[in-house]
C-alpha cells in the first residue's frame, strides 16, 4: 500500500471549489514536487495531508491512518508526518536546541540527555551543530529554515511535507536549504514539496504533480514532465517559469 | 474652630492615600485573578464560555465605573446584602479591572502568529501543551507593558469610590476642603499625590515596552 493515498478529495472555501477530486498515491521514498500557479490548490492539498486543513469529501490515508482534523487523530498523524513552513515558525522564545528537544521530550517521553543528543545529531545533519544554544532571531533565514527541518526530523517522520520552504528566503540562501533536502532525498526520506524551485523539482524530484484549477492536471516522472509536457497548460507554465 | 496648617492638610491626605494604594492593589490583584480566569475561558474555543465572557466584558466596558460602584453599593443593599463602602468599592473595581485585563490578555494571545499553533500541532503538541510551552510564555512578554499601563487606570478609578463614602484620597480632599475652604490648595495637593502614584507606573510601562520590544528583535 502507498504511504500516502489520496482518493477523490474535494474541498470548498465557502462557494469556492478549491480541490476538485484529487487522486494521488505516493510511495515511501519518493520525492514528489507539487507545482502550479498560485491559487491552483497545491498548498491546500499539502495542508490537507496532515490535517491542518479539513477536506469535505474523499479520503486521505497516510501511513495507514485516515487523515482528519480531529485533535486526537492529528496527534497520531504527527508520528508519521512532519511539516516545514514557508515562514519557518520556529518558537522565538526558545533556543535552537530547545526548539528541537521540545517535542521529543514532551511527546515521545525522551529523557533530556537523550533529546539533547538527538537534537545535536539532527543539527549536525543540517550543518548547524554549533547553533544549539542560539536563539532563532540570531540566525539567517536559511539557517532558521534548516533548524525547522531539523526540528521536524527529530520526530522521525516517515514523510516530510515542505510548503514553499524557500519562498521567504533571500535568493543567496535558497541553495543551503535545497542542499539539505537533496541530502534527505538521497537518504531515502519521503518528501512532498510544494515548490517554485523548478530546477530542484527536475533534478532531485522523482515525480512532478502539476496542479491547475484545483485538479491534478498532469503528473509523471520529473524529467519527462519537464522535457515533454503533455498539456498546453503545463507547457505554458513551464515556459513562464523556466 | 480648628486651624489646619499646610502640613496638616498634606499629612491627612497622605494618610488617606494609603487607602487609595491599598484599594488599587486589591483591585489589581483581584482583577488579575478574575481576568486570568476570563482570559482562559475566552481563548478556550468553547463557544458557550466565549459568549459568556464576551457579554461580561461588554457590560463592564460599556458602562461607567461610577454606575458599577453604585450598583455594587446600593444594589446589593437592595437584595438584603449589607455591604460596606470598602467591600463595594473593592468588588466593583475588581470586576471592572478583570474585564479590561482579560481583554488586554486575550489580545496578546491572539496577536501571536497562527504559525506558532500550526507548528506545535504538526509536532504533536496538544492544546494544553501548546498553551503552556509555546503560547503563554510569548503572550506574557507582550502583555506586561499594557498591563502595567492599565494599573494607572485602576489607581485613578479608585477616586470614584469617594462617592459611595469610602474615605480615600479624593474623599479626604473633599472633607479637608469643607473644613479649610481652600479648594485650590487642597485639590492641587490631591492631584499631585495621584500624579506621584501614577507617573512611575506609566514610566515603567513605557520602559518595559521599549525593553521587551527591543529584546525580541
Amino acid at each position: 500500500m502507498s504511504l500516502v493515498s489520496i482518493h477523490e478529495v474535494h474541498k470548498y472555501y465557502g462557494d469556492l471549489h478549491v480541490l476538485k477530486g484529487i487522486n494521488l498515491n505516493i510511495e515511501a521514498g519518493e520525492v514528489v514536487s507539487i507545482i502550479g500557479r498560485s491559487g491552483s490548490g497545491k498548498s491546500t492539498l499539502l495542508r490537507c495531508m496532515n490535517g491542518l486543513e479539513k477536506y469535505d469529501d474523499g479520503t486521505i490515508i497516510l501511513d495507514g491512518k485516515e487523515v482528519s482534523t480531529d485533535e486526537f487523530q492529528i496527534r497520531r498523524l504527527s508520528e508519521s508526518v512532519g511539516m516545514v513552513f514557508q515562514n519557518f515558525n520556529l518558537f522565538p522564545h526558545l533556543t535552537v536546541g530547545q526548539n528541537i528537544m521540545l517535542a521529543p521530550t514532551l511527546i515521545r517521553g525522551m529523557s533530556k540527555p537523550a533529546a539533547k543528543e538527538l537534537a545535536l545529531d539532527m543539527l549536525g545533519k543540517v550543518g548547524l551543530a554549533d547553533k544549539f544554544g542560539q536563539y532563532p532571531e540570531k540566525l539567517s533565514g536559511g539557517q532558521q529554515q534548516r533548524v525547522a527541518i531539523a526540528r521536524s526530523l527529530a520526530m522521525q517522520p516517515k514523510v516530510l511535507l515542505c510548503d514553499e520552504i524557500t519562498s521567504a528566503l533571500d535568493p543567496e540562501l535558497v541553495g543551503e536549504v535545497l542542499k539539505v533536502l537533496e541530502q534527505l532525498a538521497s537518504e531515502g526520506m519521503t518528501l512532498i514539496l510544494v515548490t517554485h524551485e523548478m530546477n530542484f523539482a527536475r533534478d532531485v524530484g522523482d515525480r512532478v504533480v502539476f496542479m491547475h484549477q484545483g485538479k491534478v492536471w498532469e503528473t509523471g516522472p520529473a524529467k519527462d514532465v519537464f522535457a515533454a509536457p503533455q498539456t498546453a497548460e503545463l507547457q505554458q507554465f513551464i515556459g513562464a517559469v523556466l | 474652630m480648628m486651624q489646619f496648617t499646610d502640613w496638616d492638610i498634606l499629612r491627612n491626605l497622605l494618610l488617606a492615600a494609603r487607602w487609595t494604594v491599598l484599594l488599587s492593589l486589591i483591585a489589581f490583584a483581584g482583577g488579575a485573578i478574575v481576568g486570568l480566569l476570563l482570559t482562559f475561558m475566552r481563548i478556550s474555543r468553547r463557544s458557550a464560555l466565549v459568549v459568556m465572557t464576551r457579554i461580561y466584558t461588554e457590560i463592564f466596558q460599556g458602562t461607567p465605573l461610577l454606575m458599577q460602584l453604585f450598583l455594587a453599593f446600593f444594589g446589593l443593599g437592595l437584595v438584603g446584602i449589607d455591604v460596606s463602602p470598602w467591600t463595594a468599592a473593592a468588588l466593583a473595581l475588581t470586576l471592572f479591572s478583570s474585564a479590561f485585563l482579560s481583554d488586554i490578555w486575550r489580545g496578546c494571545v491572539e496577536s501571536l502568529p497562527k504559525g506558532q499553533w500550526e507548528a506545535s500541532r504538526c509536532l504533536g503538541l496538544n492544546y494544553l501543551q501548546t498553551m503552556r510551552y509555546i503560547i503563554l510564555p510569548q503572550a506574557l512578554r507582550v502583555a506586561i507593558p499594557p498591563t502595567v499601563g492599565f494599573s494607572v487606570q485602576i489607581v485613578k478609578g479608585t477616586a470614584l469610590a469617594s462617592i459611595i463614602g469610602f474615605v480615600e484620597l479624593t474623599k479626604a480632599g473633599t472633607m479637608l476642603n469643607n473644613a479649610t475652604f481652600q479648594p485650590f490648595k487642597v485639590f492641587a495637593m490631591v492631584a499631585l499625590i495621584y500624579f506621584l502614584l501614577c507617573y512611575p507606573l506609566s514610566r515603567a510601562s513605557q520602559y518595559l515596552e521599549h525593553k521587551l520590544s527591543r529584546s525580541s528583535k
